[in-house]
């Protein structure tokens, strides 16, 4: 136990009690929470700060505007429900279409509208919401993931999670959904989470429930060497979010859409340090060097690029 | 700087409180473990007369005054309708019982509880001067002067000399010439007062002491009496039979001088008797007494000046800290995870009314119950509140459905859900229904198996009785309990659980 204790701290791996001491605590401003708790807000910071985020249709706030639903969607084939202060993809309804008056979910199955309005119902009295306060549901542009993940995913959207400290992209890896995380992406429930070198954006190793993979559990294709396209623009967004909410240590969640490019999906001031398994690698290192700069370059695109370099030759 | 802030107040939490502690352990004699009961001994006077017809009556009673080596805790006197009055003074202390009228049998007590400390009080008393040579009647004259001139030939210094004429007037075949002497003494039944009498004649100061030997189940009918000599540094006590120093281990002192007696006006027939009795008693209360008689102001704003009801939630309250530590240690130490962060302690707490196996199974059986409810219910689709509000009315139910099914079967454990662990185990359902649907039935398993370990960790931990004790009687040993907290607060190297979590991290 002791020797697997030393090799950790040797391999430089960041603990829960490390990363809320010596980073949370220190960079995270409790009162900026509730900007990115609030994916609303976040997505309403976003917009005037011109960063891409999928496209919102509609919120509902109260039970009474639920009827308001087919307004908003009528326009739209395909759109996603969320909790606004949901957690771990709970919550989240994907329409992919609409059959004979009814929705069809992601999943195949159809819903009829007072079954969607159930689940909105649901979400408003705060069923998905963190301590169970009332909440929003937010009701926006549905990402088709780019054709690059088609063979790796099973349903659900992989997205890549980036690392962020003092506005400079640390680590990162994209979540790939599979049949035992029932589309969702959050490694714990069963995601494949693939590490990115920062440098050139193309996956290296992939592990699922804790163990290297090599090939997707689902659909059998191999995960490692992907490119991940627009990459540099991808990291550059993510750095970008570093001044739209003012936490040192954050998670920025990103989606490629095949028309749009990156997204961002929402943000994380806790993020989890599953990161470290994906990339086979810590990150007390790169997180001590950040720490000791005096300086950080004002641009994101500059942040961006310094941490391609910095880490480049770790590799 | 932080790092050394953080230290300093560790260190300065600590020393408050291991130093409070140290203090009362040492100083006031507070006992570390529980129910440690001190030896104290029950001493009575019991002064029994008739009352004279048509007289008042007056009683004078010599009372033990800071005895060496032993403490009075406590002290009462019972007389029926007497005026008490106590009067001290350099010659000692007295009790004076007074009635206009009496009429036929009284009996008067002092009782007092003694406590042997190993203090021995520093004789304070001033030198005294030497006495005058008494007048001595003409025939005892050349007797006690050729005793003295005798003894002084015999000895080197005061004390040899005072055994000396002791041993001399009570040798087995005293010299013929002392028969005189030793008639008179032993007429007068006062032989420590006459030896000081006789060592007078040599200018010796001398004084009668009396006392008691405390032995359990003793009734004496006078006190003991002992003669002290002053060698010009001390009093020396000495023996009126052998001459032999010291007083024996378990002598309690009385009275210092003869200045007071032991007197009754106004009545016949009177006795005085003294009576002796061991008795145990809690060391907590002794201390206690003794800080009081001490000055101390700590015992006054101890816990124990609290009424017993509240004490006896505070013994529970002054654990919950503990309990606290418990999933401090579970949570950032071992990385064990759990329902809320001290939902574990309260179910810890609630342990304590049903005991431990028995609160797991009740627990498991009526979370799981209300579990399966709150499933069907599900299909319902409620929405959130209502439906929380029927679960807990189903809670509610099973807890009475449970008590009486295990009344009927006969076990009474059944009956010990209260209001307190019903609560719990609605906010735990609530919480696991809530995880099992945002994280899944693993995760609610894991976490409800989590709580229940700390819960159970919890319990045992607060139910150690010597820990109880211990944070009841020395409260201040919490400050040591925060301090360790704190520290925990900075700790930043890994979770147990993390181990496990990162192994693939691990392998080189």
């Amino acid at each position: 136990m002791f020797s697997t204790w030393l090799n950790l701290k040797h391999a430089g791996v960041i603990g829960m009690n490390r990363r809320n001491a010596d980073f949370i605590l220190r960079y995270n401003e409790r009162s900026l929470y509730p900007l990115v708790d609030d994916k609303l807000r976040t997505k309403q910071l976003a917009i005037a700060a011109g960063i891409s985020v999928p496209q919102l249709y509609g919120v509902i706030e109260i039970e009474h505007d639920i009827a308001n639903l087919p307004n908003i969607v009528q326009n739209y084939k395909d759109f996603v429900i969320k909790p606004a202060h949901g957690s771990g993809g709970n919550g989240i309804a994907v329409i992919i279409g609409r059959i004979n008056e009814r929705f069809q979910y992601n999943n195949g199955s159809l819903l009829t509208e007072e079954e969607l309005e159930y689940h909105i119902s649901n979400i408003l009295s705060g069923m998905y919401s963190l301590g169970g306060q009332p909440d929003q549901a937010l009701i926006e542009y549905r990402v088709e993931f780019d054709p690059l993940f088609e063979s790796v995913s099973y349903r659900g959207v992989p997205d890549i999670r980036t690392i962020v400290f003092r506005g400079i992209p640390v680590a990162a890896m994209v979540r790939l959904p599979t049949r035992l995380s029932d589309g969702k992406a959050n490694l714990h429930q069963g995601a494949v989470g693939a590490g990115i070198d920062l440098n050139s954006g193309v996956t290296t190793r992939a592990v699922w429930q804790n163990r290297p993979i090599d090939i997707h559990p689902d659909t059998g294709s191999a995960i490692s060497g992907l490119a991940i396209p627009h990459w540099n623009k991808l990291l550059t967004l993510a750095a970008q979010c570093y001044e739209l909410v003012g936490l040192g240590y954050l998670g920025v969640d990103v989606v490629l859409d095949h028309e749009l490019g990156p997204l961002v999906l929402e943000l994380n001031a806790r993020p989890g340090l599953s990161i470290q398994i994906a990339n086979g690698k810590g990150m007390e290192k790169r997180l001590e060097y950040i720490d000791r700069l005096n300086e950080i370059p004002e641009k994101a695109q500059d942040r961006a690029a310094l941490a391609q370099s910095l880490f480049k030759a770790e590799n | 700087m932080r790092q050394f802030h953080l230290l300093f107040l560790t260190l300065l939490l600590c020393s408050i409180g291991l130093g409070l502690a140290a203090y009362k352990v040492n100083t006031l004699g507070l006992p570390l473990t529980a129910s440690k009961q001190a030896e104290v001994w029950n001493v009575e006077a019991r002064v029994s007369f008739k009352a004279k017809p048509d007289s008042g009556v007056k009683v004078s009673l010599p009372l033990p005054f800071n005895p060496s080596g032993y403490t009075i805790l406590n002290e009462d006197f019972v007389g029926a309708n007497y005026g008490l009055a106590t009067e001290q003074d350099e010659g000692g202390r007295v009790a004076l019982w007074a009635k206009r009228r009496a009429q036929g049998k009284q009996l008067l007590f002092y009782r007092a509880i003694i406590f042997e400390n190993d203090e021995k009080v520093a004789d304070s008393s001033k030198i005294p001067s030497y006495p005058a040579v008494p007048n001595y009647p003409e025939n005892f004259l050349p007797v006690i002067q050729g005793l003295l001139d005798k003894s002084r030939q015999q000895s080197a210094d005061t004390l040899s000399f005072a055994q000396q004429v002791i041993q001399q007037l009570n040798a087995t075949a005293p010299a013929p010439e002392l028969k005189l002497l030793i008639e008179h003494i032993n007429t007068s039944k006062n032989l420590a007062k006459e030896i000081s009498w006789i060592l007078a004649g040599a200018r010796i100061p001398a004084r009668v002491i009396q006392g008691l030997r405390l032995q359990d189940g003793k009734r004496y009918s006078e006190l003991e009496a002992w003669v002290q000599v002053h060698d010009g540094k001390q009093w020396r006590t000495l023996n009126t039979k052998d001459g032999q120093e010291g007083l024996p281990a378990n002598f309690v002192i009385w009275q210092i001088s003869d200045q007071k007696a032991f007197s009754v006006e106004g009545g016949t027939e009177v006795s005085l008797q003294f009576s002796v009795a061991k008795a145990l008693r809690e060391l907590v209360d002794v201390a206690e007494s003794r800080a009081v008689l001490k000055g101390s102001r700590i015992m006054e704003f101890s816990l124990y000046s609290l009424p017993v009801q509240t004490q006896n939630v505070y013994k529970i309250l002054l654990m919950i800290p503990l309990g606290a530590f418990v999933v401090v240690l579970m949570r950032n130490l071992v990385g064990v995870k759990t329902f809320g962060t001290f939902m574990p302690v309260l179910i810890g707490l609630a342990f304590r009314e049903t005991e431990l196996v028995w609160g797991l199974t009740l627990f498991c059986l009526i979370v799981g119950l209300g579990l399966l409810l709150r499933a069907y219910v599900e299909q319902l689709k409620l929405l959130l509140i209502p439906r929380l509000a029927s679960v807990l009315t189903m809670v509610v139910l099973l807890m009475a459905g449970t008590s009486v099914v295990m009344h009927k079967l006969g076990f009474e454990m059944g009956l010990s859900v209260a209001l307190f662990p019903m609560v719990i185990m609605t906010m735990t359902i609530e919480r696991m229904s809530l995880t099992w649907e945002e994280a899944g039935p693993v995760e609610a398993f894991k976490q409800g198996a989590g709580s229940l370990l700390v819960a159970t960790i919890g319990y045992l931990v607060m139910n150690i009785d010597a820990l109880q004790h211990l944070l009841f009687v020395f409260p201040e040993l919490l400050l040591v309990v925060l301090a360790v907290t704190i520290l925990f607060g900075r700790y930043s190297g890994y979770r147990l659980t993390e181990l496990w979590r990162f192994r693939a991290l691990a392998k080189r």
